[in-house]
């Protein structure tokens, strides 16, 4: 017990001593946590459009100041024809082309019906299809406008309406930080344990000194809980930073859920994360090498981890991999805890898995570690 | 000149023999590009939903033979209580509720007015808008078909194309974004590990004392992952065409020339860093921690930036990939030549001289 508070010693002083490390551990990510959830917005808006508009009749003007009012379009100018139009797609000025035909006004109503020619660059599928599906829903409100100056309207309508409520529960106004800061937060904290973790041992056995440590009677698991504590310690901190300082004072996100909870939950996960570290650091020998094979797997547990794009449209076997991936489960539990209020029934199943990760990895490292070089 | 080869031979072998750096130089893009390709998608696929159907008579039963068959949805059970509609949504397994009310089918059939209630579980906004709209179309195709075909006069029929990319597939926005990314990353991480590695061991010493030019050591440093980061692009570049399908339109010299002129601006960053810092630690983790999510995020290709708050746009600008993203994308799948694309060339290049500058200036060939 006294070697492990000796051992404990050494370390924080270590890491509190080192200057330049300091501000990458504590400042960072609350830099990052501050900017990136206004960054990560799904939201479309301000979609440029260009409007070619051979007709030049009541009806186009009609249409392009209903479009142009919208709020989720952009006038990016008017072209005199579809090549001009190109152009500026060309040149990333314009997103979406509406291209109204000559006579429109004149065929409409003569012929009772008309086309509109829409454009749309599509390299990001996800904006054009969402760019194209609001435009069409203005112009089919601007259609039934039309209709209701020539037609006689009707005091019963003769075709049944199915109306769609819809209720936002848990976010009522679709405030996309509430969804984002908590997913965050957790990756930063991966991040930070992860990487800390991995390059501490791998620094003494590059330096030499593991080698003192190798001779004196310090035992394997003190040696090793006395690198997992201090950043078990700093992982819990930067949480709590993130959580209660940032989420709450600059989103205001507060926790629906039990805070206990969550801090159980996130005590066996640093657990299973620095198992990890360590796990990696007692295959590596040199810290560049610790590094590479930490951000490799921190990058595909961050992109597989449901944070950006939902783990649920993935392919089966992709969900094989993300279920593979600790840092799906505490995205997962804290979006359920903090922003629905889950309770411990509702998250057993991720503690059971979170603890399996924990062993898994700690026992690995712990029987990789030789003290015998 | 002889020397500078010699130098250049060593930093190769200081690579190739160390595996675990091999594995991120090479393993990431490819797994990069594979998840990308194949397993990230913004699409909304596979959502559990529960019905809540008090109706159960013929028209609420079409309704819900028609949601089951989308591939959007996977109908989780049907529950008849309000009360546990709650508890679902908690425990996490369902994201949406569709509440059909008693007496659906008649309300249809006598008051021409019926409603269905949607309730979305928000904690992911995006998801829940999404699933709503996919309801809400499947509804109002139910509505036509009671309806009957009856055209409706004066019609506006908007003709849509897609250009570029007319199935909308993921890929043609990521390949172009993971590119960027993966290129950044490397080098910078890679070029500021490998100088600051030689100042911790000391050997930097041995180096700065001998008659060789300081400034060709740094030189010497950075050809080999130059000439690795092209062979990673083109790594990418075959498998994206070939694996994922991508097309490429345009110049393929230009194309190297560009992604040469961005790759020398990511090593002259990772100078930089490594000229700023003294221990291999912190150079790590500020080319690593400091910039994974930001280039992530203000590249482009994830999240528009033109949706974002106007300081953060201003930000955008100093990230190196986001420029390197557009031209990216004008060459390959636009097809365009350099015309369009000079204004980015510019900038990186500014922005290359100015890193360059920076860290020649702060480039110490004494000790303290």
């Amino acid at each position: 017990m006294k070697t492990l508070r000796f051992l404990l010693v050494k370390e924080f002083k270590q890491i509190f001593r080192n200057r330049s490390l300091l501000p990458v551990i504590f400042v960072m990510p609350v830099i990052q946590l501050l900017i990136m959830p206004l960054a990560a917005n799904y939201e479309v808006k301000n979609i440029n459009i260009s409007i070619v508009d051979h007709d030049h009749s009541s009806y186009s003007q009609k249409l392009i100041s209903k479009i142009t009012a919208s709020g989720y379009f952009k006038l990016a100018g008017y072209c005199d024809s579809y090549n001009q139009a190109f152009k500026q797609i060309e040149n990333d000025q314009a997103d979406l082309i509406l291209e109204i035909p000559h006579d429109f006004e004149k065929k409409l109503v003569r012929e009772n019906k008309q086309q509109l020619f829409i454009a749309i660059n599509a390299i990001n599928g996800t904006k054009a299809g969402l760019g194209g599906s609001y435009l069409a829903a203005i112009i089919a409100g601007f259609n039934n406008g039309i209709r209701i100056d020539w037609l006689q309207p009707q005091r019963f309508s003769q075709s049944p309406v199915i109306e769609v409520t819809a209720s936002n529960w848990f976010n009522t106004f679709l405030y996309y930080p509430f969804f984002m800061v908590p997913g965050i937060l957790v990756v930063l904290v991966t991040m930070v344990c992860t990487y800390m973790c991995s390059l501490n041992i791998v620094k003494e056995k590059e330096v030499g000194t593991i080698e003192q440590i190798n001779v004196t009677p310090i035992k394997k698991y003190h040696f090793i809980l006395g690198k997992l504590i201090p950043f078990w310690v700093i992982g819990i901190f930067v949480f709590s930073v993130g959580l209660f300082v940032v989420g709450r004072l600059v989103y205001g996100i507060v926790p629906v859920g039990n805070i206990p909870l969550l801090y159980a939950f996130l005590s066996l996960y640093l657990v299973a994360l620095l198992g990890l570290g360590l796990l990696i650091s007692t295959y590596s020998e040199t810290q560049q090498q610790a590094m590479s094979v930490a951000f490799f797997f921190i990058m595909i547990f961050l992109l597989m981890s449901g944070l950006f794009t939902p783990v649920d449209s993935m392919p089966s076997w992709a969900r094989t991999i993300a279920a593979f991936n600790p840092v799906t489960y505490f995205i997962e539990v804290m979006r359920m805890v903090v922003l629905k209020g889950s309770g411990f029934s509702d998250v057993k199943y991720q503690f059971l898995i979170i603890t399996a990760f924990a062993i898994f990895f700690n026992t690995w490292a712990i029987l990789n570690y030789k003290k015998t070089s | 000149m002889k020397q500078f080869i010699t130098f250049i031979r060593k930093e190769f072998y200081h690579v190739f023999r160390d595996r675990k750096t091999l594995l991120l130089l090479f393993g990431l893009p490819i797994a990069q590009i594979i998840l990308f390709g194949f397993a990230l998608t913004n699409e909304i696929k596979n959502s559990k939903i529960v019905i809540c159907d008090y109706a159960r008579d013929n028209a609420s039963q079409r309704i819900i033979e028609k949601l089951a068959v989308s591939t959007n949805f996977n109908i989780e059970k049907t529950i008849l209580s309000h009360q546990e509609i709650e508890a679902a949504f908690k425990s996490g397994k369902i994201k949406l509720v569709i509440v059909f009310p008693a007496g659906f089918n008649e309300d249809i059939l006598h008051f021409n007015k019926a409603t269905v209630q949607v309730i979305a579980d928000a904690s992911d906004p995006n998801t829940a808008t999404t699933l709503t709209n996919y309801i809400s179309n499947i509804v109002s195709d139910y509505q036509k078909e009671i309806t009957g075909l009856n055209p409706l006069p004066y019609q506006v029929v908007p003709e849509t194309r897609m250009l570029y990319n007319p199935e909308l597939k993921g890929a043609t926005n990521f390949v172009p974004g993971v590119m960027a990314l993966v290129l950044l990353l490397v080098c910078v991480l890679m070029t500021s590990a490998s100088i600051v590695r030689e100042k911790e061991k000391g050997t930097m010493e041995v180096l700065l004392v001998s008659p060789f030019n300081p400034l060709l050591v740094i030189i010497s440093k950075a050809v080999p992952y130059f000439v690795l980061s092209l062979i990673n692009l083109t790594i990418i570049l075959l498998l994206s065409v070939f694996l994922l399908d991508m097309p490429f339109n345009g110049n393929l010299l230009l194309f190297f020339a560009e992604s040469s002129l961005f790759i020398v601006t990511a090593l002259s960053l990772g100078l930089l860093i490594s000229n700023s810092t003294d221990s291999l630690q912190s150079a790590m983790l500020v080319s690593l921690l400091g910039m994974l999510i930001p280039t992530m995020l203000f590249t482009g290709f994830m999240f528009p930036i033109e949706n974002m708050p106007m300081p953060l746009q201003v930000i955008s600008n100093l990230v190196p990939s986001r420029w390197y993203y557009i031209i990216v994308k004008s060459i390959m799948i636009k097809g365009l030549g350099f015309a369009v694309i000079w204004k980015e060339t510019l900038i990186l290049l500014a922005m290359t001289v100015f890193l360059l500058l920076v860290s020649f200036k702060k480039f110490k060939i004494r000790l303290q």
